[in-house]
C-alpha cells in the first residue's frame, strides 16, 4: 500500500514533536510541558522516492475522547496510512495503554521508543525484542534530542505491523500491560539524583512559593539585565555611531524637508535627527523594532525558552493553581498567559490547552486586556523609564490589579464553576544549549518576520495620518472622552488608531507628543487595555467565536473607559 | 486504614483500591495512570484545598481537591523516614 500520510502520535509531552522536526527539518516550538503542539503541524518527509506527509498530532492520552482535544485526534487517525506510535520509556506502562488502542485499530503502527537516553540513569532496563515480539510491531529505541535511532526509525516505517488485537475491556487491556511490562522491563534501585531533589523542593507548597517567587523575580531581573545591556552596548551605539550619520547625510540629500523627506526621515527636531520623535521609517520606524523591541525579544524568550525547556512552567501552573481559582480559572492557564507576555497572539492559541468554553473566555480577556505583549512592555520601559522607575511600576502594578479584579468579576458573574487542575509534571530535563537557541532563533526570526513590516507600515500609516485632515475630525469627534475624561490631548488619537494594529508604534507615538508623565502614564495603561492588536483579535475570533468576542470587546471599551477616568482621577 | 488521597501526608505511600467517580472521571484518571492497583507516594499538598500531588511510577501528577477527594488509597507503611 501506498503511504500518503504518517501520523505521529503519543502521549503528551513524549517528544513528538522533537522527532516530527527531525523527521521534517520543519521549525516547531518544543517545550518540556504536556501541550507544546496545539495545533497540528503538517510537513513532509523524504523516504527513498517517496514524500508523504506527516501529521504531528497534539498529544492525548487516549482514544476514547475525554476533551476536545482527544476527539480531535481520534478523527485524524481515521485519515492516516500509518501511525508513529511515540513511547516514552521511561513511563511504559502508562503510554502503553495508548499503544494497544491504536493497535486495536485497522491501521498499521510501528512505535518509537523515546527518550531512550534517559533510561539508563534512571535505572530502567527494557527488552526491546521481547517487547517487539509482544505487541507484534517494530519497536525502534530513539532519542529525539540527538537524532539517535530516528534513521532506523525511518528504515523499519515499511516494516508496521497492523495486529488488530482484540481486546474488549479496559481491564482487560491494562491486564496485558501489566504482564507485558513485567516481562519486559527491570528496574534498578538507585538514588535520587540532584534534579529530583529540586523537583521535589518546587512542589512542595512551604519550599515551592519562595523558590516561585525566587524564579519570577530573578527571571524580570535577567530580561532586563539582558535587554537593557542590549541596548546600552550593541543596538543604542550601532544606531548612534553607524545609522545615524548615514541618516542624516540622507536627510541632507532629501533636502532636509519635503514629503518624502517626512516619510522616510521624519521631522529633524533642533535640526537634527531624533530617534524617538522624527518618526520616519528609517529613523524611528527601524529604531522602535530593532533598538528598543527586539533587545526585550531576545531577552524574554531566552528566559522563557529555559524556563520551558527546564521543565518549570507545570509546577509553577500547581504553585498557583489555588489563586488562578478565584479568577475563575486553574493554574494551568498561567501557561497561556506567560506566553501572552511574549506576543498575544501564541498566547491566544495555548488557549486551546484550556478545555472548557468559560476558562478559555476568561483566560482570553484578562489576556487579551491585562497581559501586555514584550514590544509593547520594551516601549513602555522605553518611554517611561527615563523618567523614573517607578512610574513604569505604576504601569504594570495597574494592569497586574486590573488582571486580578477583572478575573473575580467574571468569576462571579458567569454561570459554571472553575474546573480542577489534572496534569503531568514532567521531569526536569537540563536544557540543551542547541535546542534553546534553535528555539530562541524561531521566534525572534518570527518577530522580525512578521513585525518589522507592520511596525513601518504603521509608522507609514501614522505620517499619513498626519498629513490628512481626517486626524483633526476624530481629535475634535473622541475630545470629550480623552481630554475630558482621560485628561490626555486629543493629539493622542492618532496613537489610539495605530495601537489596533501594533501596540510598539502606538507608544513610541506618543513620544513626540511632549505629555506630562501622568498623561503617559494613563495614555500607555489605556493603550494596553482598549483593544489587543489586530492579530490576536483575529485569532482569538477564530478560537473563541464571534459572539465571545463581541462580549470581550464590549468589556475592553468599559475597562477603558472607566479605568482612564480613574487614573486620571487618582494620580 | 483506607483514605482519600487529600488525607495521606507527604511521603505517605500506598495502593489505590477505588474511584469514586462518574466513567468520565474514570476513564481520565486511568488512562494517565491512576487506576486501582497502583502504588502511589504523596508528595505535596497545597495549601487551602490547593492540589494535591502524588508519584505514580515514578512520575508526579497533580490532582485538582475535589478529584483528589474521589480516589482512596489502602495505606501501607505510614510515614516513611525521610
Amino acid at each position: 500500500m501506498k503511504i500518503n500520510k504518517i501520523l505521529l502520535m503519543g502521549n503528551p509531552n513524549v517528544g513528538k514533536s522533537v522527532i516530527f522536526s527531525r523527521f521534517t527539518g520543519a521549525k516547531v516550538i518544543i517545550s518540556n510541558y504536556p501541550g507544546t503542539t496545539v495545533e497540528f503541524t503538517q510537513g513532509q518527509i523524504k523516504i527513498g522516492e517517496e514524500r508523504p506527509i506527516v501529521i504531528d498530532v497534539p498529544g492525548t492520552y487516549t482514544l476514547e475522547p475525554t476533551s476536545k482535544a482527544e476527539e480531535v485526534a481520534v478523527q485524524v487517525l481515521k485519515e492516516g496510512d500509518l501511525v508513529i506510535n511515540i513511547v516514552d520509556a521511561t513511563n511504559l506502562e502508562r503510554n502503553l495503554y495508548l499503544t494497544l488502542q491504536l493497535l486495536e485499530k485497522d491501521k498499521p503502527v510501528i512505535v518509537a521508543l523515546n527518550m531512550w537516553d534517559d533510561t539508563k540513569h534512571r535505572g530502567i532496563n527494557i527488552d526491546i525484542k521481547k517487547l517487539e515480539k509482544r505487541l507484534g510491531v517494530p519497536v525502534v529505541p530513539t532519542c529525539g534530542l540527538t537524532g539517535e535511532g530516528i534513521k532506523k526509525l525511518i528504515d523499519r516505517l515499511p516494516e508496521a505491523k497492523t495486529p488488530k488485537l482484540q481486546i474488549s475491556s479496559d481491564n482487560q487491556r491494562w491486564e496485558l500491560i501489566g504482564k507485558i511490562v513485567g516481562e519486559v522491563q527491570k528496574l534498578s534501585h538507585r538514588h535520587h539524583t540532584l534534579l529530583e531533589g529540586l523537583e521535589d523542593v518546587s512542589i512542595k507548597p512551604l519550599t515551592g512559593l519562595p523558590l516561585a517567587l525566587a524564579v519570577i523575580y530573578s527571571s524580570f531581573w535577567v530580561i532586563r539585565f539582558i535587554g537593557e545591556n542590549l541596548i546600552g552596548y550593541v543596538f543604542g551605539p550601532i544606531f548612534e555611531k553607524l545609522w545615524l550619520p548615514l541618516m542624516m547625510r540622507t536627510s541632507i540629500v532629501l533636502g532636509e524637508g519635503g514629503f518624502l523627506h517626512n516619510i522616510i526621515i521624519g521631522n529633524l527636531i533642533e535640526g537634527k535627527i531624533d530617534f524617538v520623535q522624527s518618526f520616519g521609517l528609517l529613523t524611528t520606524g527601524l529604531f522602535v523594532s530593532a533598538a528598543m523591541v527586539l533587545p526585550y525579544i531576545i531577552s524574554f524568550y531566552l528566559v522563557l525558552g529555559l524556563l520551558e525547556d527546564f521543565g518549570y512552567l507545570p509546577r509553577l501552573a500547581v504553585l498557583v493553581d489555588n489563586f488562578m481559582h478565584h479568577l475563575g480559572l486553574h493554574g494551568y492557564a498561567i501557561i497561556p498567559l506567560i506566553l501572552g507576555l511574549g506576543c498575544n497572539v501564541p498566547g491566544a492559541l495555548c488557549m486551546r490547552i484550556l478545555e472548557e468554553k468559560r476558562e478559555k473566555f476568561i483566560a482570553a480577556t484578562l489576556m487579551a486586556i491585562a497581559v501586555p505583549c514584550m514590544a509593547q512592555i520594551a516601549m513602555i520601559i522605553g518611554l517611561l523609564g527615563p523618567r523614573g522607575g517607578k512610574y513604569v511600576a505604576v504601569v504594570f502594578f495597574t494592569l497586574f490589579l486590573l488582571l486580578v479584579t477583572k478575573g473575580v468579576i467574571l468569576n462571579k458573574l458567569l454561570k459554571g464553576e472553575s474546573p480542577e487542575i489534572l496534569i503531568e509534571i514532567p521531569p526536569y530535563r537540563s536544557p540543551q544549549v542547541k535546542a534553546v537557541m534553535k528555539k530562541l532563533w524561531m521566534r525572534v526570526s518570527g518577530f522580525l518576520r512578521e513585525a518589522l513590516p507592520l511596525v513601518l507600515l504603521g509608522v507609514l500609516f501614522a505620517n499619513i495620518l498626519h498629513t490628512l485632515k481626517i486626524i483633526d475630525f476624530l481629535g475634535n469627534l473622541f475630545a470629550p472622552i480623552l481630554t475630558g475624561l482621560w485628561g490626555i490631548p486629543q493629539e493622542a488619537i492618532p496613537a489610539l488608531l495605530v495601537g489596533f494594529f501594533r501596540k510598539d508604534v502606538a507608544v513610541g507615538m506618543l513620544g513626540p507628543l511632549n505629555l506630562t508623565t501622568k498623561q503617559l502614564i494613563i495614555s500607555s495603561t489605556i493603550l494596553a487595555v482598549y483593544f489587543p492588536c489586530i492579530a490576536t483579535f483575529a485569532v482569538l475570533i477564530r478560537e473563541l467565536g464571534i459572539k465571545d468576542m463581541l462580549k470581550m470587546t464590549l468589556i475592553m471599551v468599559t475597562v477603558a473607559l472607566s479605568l482612564g477616568s480613574i487614573l486620571n482621577f487618582i494620580l | 486504614m483506607v483514605i482519600d488521597v487529600t488525607q495521606m501526608k507527604p511521603n505517605e505511600s500506598g495502593t489505590i483500591i477505588e474511584i469514586r467517580g462518574g466513567l468520565g472521571l474514570m476513564r481520565k484518571l486511568q488512562s494517565m495512570g491512576i487506576r486501582p492497583g497502583k502504588k502511589v507516594v504523596k508528595v505535596s499538598s497545597h495549601f487551602w484545598r490547593g492540589p494535591q500531588t502524588v508519584e505514580i511510577d515514578n512520575r508526579q501528577i497533580a490532582v485538582g481537591f475535589g478529584m483528589a477527594k474521589k480516589i482512596f488509597i489502602e495505606v501501607i507503611s505510614g510515614v516513611e523516614a525521610v
